[in-house]
């Protein structure tokens, strides 16, 4: 019995050894980890305010909103794409804020509009390919320049592109074709762009990354990620496809019931602050700033070099419309076959 | 039996007045709720008092047993007594609990009332209503009269109860859930069971893929076979031959299960992947065109075998170590040649090792997650998919949840197979009696076979991790492989000026990571060994059902887990989201049944003699429990807490919907580098985490030590 009640002692003092600490600002950020912890450490810096951060993906991050609405434990949600901030905003997991807004770029402006305040956008992630330029030298194949291109037969088995039941990067793509072309014409050109698709990955990254090592020949992803590669010393090019292409809006929300509102809004004024933004660069942060006089890369996109699309997201960012989407995707695309090994 | 009442509920009525009911800011042992004992520190008397009239009910038992215990009252009244108040408060705690909600009360039963979570005032007195309960129970004569067989029953029932399935109810109920949140019903719940996507059989046919449900069938039961097979060879040679380098075969062994996820996947991509080492050689030497077959089926299976081995290893070695030589030396002297001997006797004894360590593989390889991820290509498991269900485009719990269902079916069918399999026999050959044999070697085929499937994959694995450390320290693994330490530099960098400051990314994950996994591995080991004394020692009713509940945690895939422990550990009654106790719960009942299993097969070899002739010598159960058969399971206790210890540092899965801000996970760290492409700081993390782990498992070698079952363990040449 002794042994019992010792142990007995020793669970109730993990039961009760509960370490909450209410001077403190909980972050979850789905961002690059090395980002999340410099934005951390300069906003202690800036404004003596002590945030405990953690790197969670969105999708992680949207279910454990939603499995702890109404009992947070996480104060504030920053970055990752804007989908799934917007996606919170209308489930009603995220709080406006009314932080001043109007100082930065007109998308981010209307990304807080479109969400009553709840979402502030942060910044812009432009949809691109990638290519392994060694490889198709080696196979004497030439580099494609539009989305069209990517269903020529010389790329089979060559391409490399998320799931966009699993990715929102993958979605986003998915999307923007359809606005581009259409939903019809793009689910076809989709098609014929999945037969020569070697894998559907699950992560949105993975293909650009499968591209820079050369498991793929192209990968479909955001440029900002490829921006990166490139620079580490990987032997890609990225191209804007010619016809137009569409981006993520990564955004901040302020979780619904926090007990520190003000800590909270004080983290979204930084994070939207030019100050805030751009010490990105250090750690290799290549998308758009949402802040006018944040620094940028001269080799990073710009929107004005890139033919853009007016991407809608109260369309395509609504539940209904993505649910159509992706069943139309597993039926029409990936039901054609394709994703086949070589 | 009166004395054991007495003192469990006077127990409880002391930290029913004197504890702090709910649960405080800061933690109870800041012991900050001392100075607030009027509000913060409030105890359930207190409570009680002033307003909280619901918690003073199962006090009302506690006081009642008490009384009881003292009244001059026959045995039998007494223990009836005794349930009977036990059980009671149990269910009015229980009840309170579910009921008063953080605001408000369910059905508006008590109006607009409000509680937050328990606390340790309420913990002990459910502690003490358990006890007094089960102690009622043995004194109706159940488990042989034993206070403290029903206790650990009891104990292990409630803890099981409140932490994997009180948890898991909470996910089964969203298998119900119509679409659309039209709320639940049944009529969705059977198509999407035996949707054709789940179980398409296609890729058998010609072309398409096949389901979810069929790839992780395939892939489980070839991963439980492989690895128990290879597990086996490397446990006959480290027993039954002469092979000189053991120990660096030992190391090699034990690497693979210490490896933080993603990383042997990573490795294997440098060097089976399309432009990976291999790959590469072989296209310029032989012409041959570089393929992607590592992403499917192989290459998972591959991974898999690569982690999965080593537990293999671990369980057989017990149970291959524990055999007796006398019964090898009693085939010989009866002219059997070694393989006959092999044949008919060590190996009908191997069977509980056998058994346990495929159900181990196929189980792990079901509930895997991080090697799918990175190496399934378009081979789609369970697993993944319920991930994505979870965290996808379109969050679909309900699917999530029926997929976990499937899931756990196909654990069932191993778990019931493999009772069959075993049948009824008995494997014990550890008796009290004397012997001192040596074991029989292997005959020479065996033993060459040994050798060569387990030496290859031995250098294998040498070979991997020969890459891994050199990945660590190269500026860009594959590309340019400049030495350099900028790696561990970012992770693990310390200041010295003004005292010592950990600096590096890592060191906040690592602290955190190490103190959770030192805390949780003994718990696990103990709760698992207990559980697995009760299963083989005790006979009692609903067994099997107990035995089933207690591997049920290992089946259900971690990300399960983890949004189960979110959804029922948020609120009140039971608040733990946020802390680090709820990492080292997740942690405990995941791993517990391996203790249960390596607990089972060392336990089931030792003859119940032993325990009788501790009994007839006067010691009770707990007695013969400490100082009989513990001795004898050196190993697997070994096995568990080195086990537990190590998964809590490798595991992801489960983790990643737990860890908070500020209780950060190391896998969880590496996921995020893995994901953002920072191999290097990756792997420079999972080497040190590495070295790390195999200290500690050393270290534990030294402590725990082996056991003696004979004067010598010798091998006849």
């Amino acid at each position: 019995m002794k042994t019992i009640a010792i142990s007995a002692l020793a669970l109730a003092a993990f039961f009760t050894a509960n370490s909450a600490n209410a001077e403190q600002l909980n972050v979850v950020c789905s961002n690059e980890q090395a980002w999340c912890d410099l934005m951390a450490q300069n906003f202690k810096i800036d404004t003596g305010i002590d945030a405990a951060m953690v790197r969670k993906s969105t999708g992680e991050v949207l279910a454990q909103l939603r499995a702890e609405k109404g009992n947070p434990k996480v104060d504030v949600w920053w970055g990752g794409t804007g989908d799934p901030h917007i996606i919170a905003a209308n489930e009603d997991l995220t709080v406006a804020t009314g932080v001043d807004v109007s100082g930065l770029l007109g998308w981010a402006r209307n990304m807080t509009e479109m969400t009553g305040g709840r979402a502030v956008g942060v910044h812009v992630g432009l949809l691109g390919f990638a290519y392994n330029k060694e490889f198709l030298a080696e196979k004497k194949i030439a580099p494609p320049a539009c989305w069209r291109d990517l269903a020529k037969p010389e790329y089979k088995g060559e391409i490399q592109v998320a799931n966009p039941n699993s990715s929102g990067t993958a979605y986003t793509e998915l999307a923007t074709l359809v606005q581009l072309f259409g939903e019809d014409e793009a689910y076809k050109l989709l098609a014929e762009i999945g037969a020569n698709v070697n894998q559907y990955t699950k992560s949105g990254s993975a293909p650009t990354k499968a591209a820079a090592r050369g498991e793929t020949a192209i990968g479909i992803g955001f440029m900002h990620d490829m921006v990166k590669l490139k620079k580490e010393g990987f032997p890609i090019e990225i191209v804007a496809p010619c016809e137009g292409t569409g981006y993520e809006l990564g955004a901040v929300s302020v979780v619904k019931g926090t007990p520190n509102l003000e800590a909270a809004k004080k983290w979204v004024e930084y994070v939207i602050s030019a100050e805030g933004q751009s010490p990105g660069l250090e750690v290799g942060v290549y998308n758009i700033p949402s802040h006018p006089d944040a620094k940028t890369d001269p080799e990073a996109p710009s929107m004005a070099s890139i033919k853009l699309i007016d991407y809608n997201f109260a369309t395509y960012g609504a539940s209904e419309t993505r649910e159509r989407l992706l069943a139309r995707w597993e039926k029409d695309v990936k039901g054609a076959g394709g994703a086949v090994e070589n | 039996m009166t004395r054991t009442t007495r003192l469990w509920s006077s127990v409880g009525l002391a930290g029913f007045c004197l504890l702090p009911w709910y649960i405080v800011p800061g933690g109870f042992w800041s012991l900050s709720w001392l100075s607030d004992l009027g509000n913060q520190g409030a105890s359930g008397l207190v409570h009680g008092l002033t307003g909280k009239f619901w918690l003073v009910a199962p006090a009302i038992a506690l006081l009642a047993a008490l009384i009881l215990s003292g009244m001059r009252l026959s045995a039998a009244a007494h223990a009836r007594a005794s349930v009977a108040a036990g059980a009671l408060g149990l269910l009015l705690l229980v009840g309170q609990g579910l009921m008063v909600l953080r605001q408000g009360s369910r059905f508006d039963l008590f109006g607009d009332v409000s509680q937050a979570g328990m606390g340790a005032g309420a913990f002990i007195v459910a502690l003490s209503l358990l006890f007094v309960m089960t102690t009622g129970i043995s004194g109706l004569g159940k488990g042989r009269g034993d206070a403290f067989v029903t206790g650990l029953v009891g104990l292990i029932l409630a803890l099981v109860g409140v932490f994997v399935f009180y948890p898991m109810a909470f996910i089964f109920v969203q298998a119900f859930q119509l679409h659309g949140g039209a709320g639940f019903g049944v009529s969705e719940f059977l198509p999407r069971l035996f949707a054709p996507t789940t179980w398409s059989l296609q890729c058998l046919v010609g072309h398409g893929y096949c389901g979810p449900a069929v790839n992780s069938l395939a892939l489980a039961l070839l991963a439980g076979l492989g690895t128990t097979a290879l597990g086996l060879a490397f446990a006959l040679i480290f027993t039954r031959t002469s092979f000189p380098l053991k120990k660096l075969l030992r190391v090699l062994t034990v690497l693979p299960i210490i490896t933080p996820p993603f990383v042997i996947g990573l490795a294997l991509i440098l060097l089976f992947g399309r432009t990976g080492t291999v790959n590469v050689l072989l296209a310029d030497a032989f012409g041959w065109e570089k393929t992607r077959w590592l992403y499917g089926f192989w290459g998972v299976w591959l991974a898999q075998m690569l982690s999965f081995t080593p537990i293999a290893f671990l369980v057989l070695i017990g149970v291959v170590e524990g055999i007796s030589p006398s019964m090898e030396e009693a085939s010989q002297t009866l002219d059997a040649n070694r393989w006959q001997t092999f044949r008919r006797v060590s190996f009908p004894l191997m069977r509980p090792g056998l058994a346990n360590a495929f159900l181990l593989g196929f189980i792990e390889s079901l509930a895997d997650f991080g090697n799918p991820l990175v190496l399934g290509g378009n081979f789609n498991v369970l697993s993944t998919e319920i991930y994505f269900a979870i965290v996808g485009t379109v969050a679909d719990p309900a699917k999530a949840a029926i997929l976990s269902m499937i899931l756990l079916a196909m654990t069932l069918g191993a778990f019931v197979a493999q009772r069959t399999w075993l049948g009824k026999k008995s494997y014990a050959t550890v008796t009290g009696k004397a012997d001192n044999g040596q074991h029989a070697s292997l005959n020479p085929t065996l033993k060459w076979a040994c050798y060569l499937t387990a030496l290859p994959w031995a250098a294998f694995t040498l070979v991997l991790y020969v890459l891994i450390v050199f990945g660590s320290f190269v500026k860009l693994w594959g590309y340019n492989h400049a030495f350099t330490f900028e790696h561990y530099e970012k992770a693990f960098r310390i200041v010295f000026r003004n005292g010592v400051h950990f600096v590096g990314a890592a060191w906040d994950s690592y602290f955190t990571t190490l103190t959770i996994a030192a805390v949780s591995a003994p718990l696990t080991a103990i709760v698992g060994l207990a559980t697995a004394y009760l299963l083989v020692r005790q006979r009692f009713v609903g067994r099997d059902a107990f035995e089933f509940s207690t591997m049920l945690s290992f089946a259900i895939p971690g990300t399960v887990i983890g949004v189960a422990y979110v959804m029922a550990f948020n609120f009140p009654p039971i608040e733990l989201t946020g802390t680090a106790i709820i990492l080292i719960l997740v942690f405990i009942f995941r791993n517990m049944p391996v203790g249960v299993r390596g607990g089972i097969a060392a336990m089931s070899q030792l003859d119940k003699s032993l325990d009788e002739a501790s009994i007839m010598l006067g010691a009770n159960s707990f007695t013969t429990l400490r100082r009989v058969i513990l001795p004898l399971m050196g190993p697997a206790m070994l096995a568990a807490v080195t086990y537990s210890f190590v998964r809590a540092i490798t595991s992801v899965s489960a983790v990643i919907f737990l860890v908070s801000a500020r209780h950060n996970m190391a896998t969880s760290f590496i996921v995020g580098r893995v994901e953002n492409n920072e191999f290097g700081i990756a792997i420079a993390y999972s080497t040190v985490l590495i070295v790390t782990m195999l200290l500690a498992i050393l270290m534990l070698q030294a402590v725990i030590g082996r056991r003696r079952l004979r004067r010598a363990d010798r091998v006849a040449a």
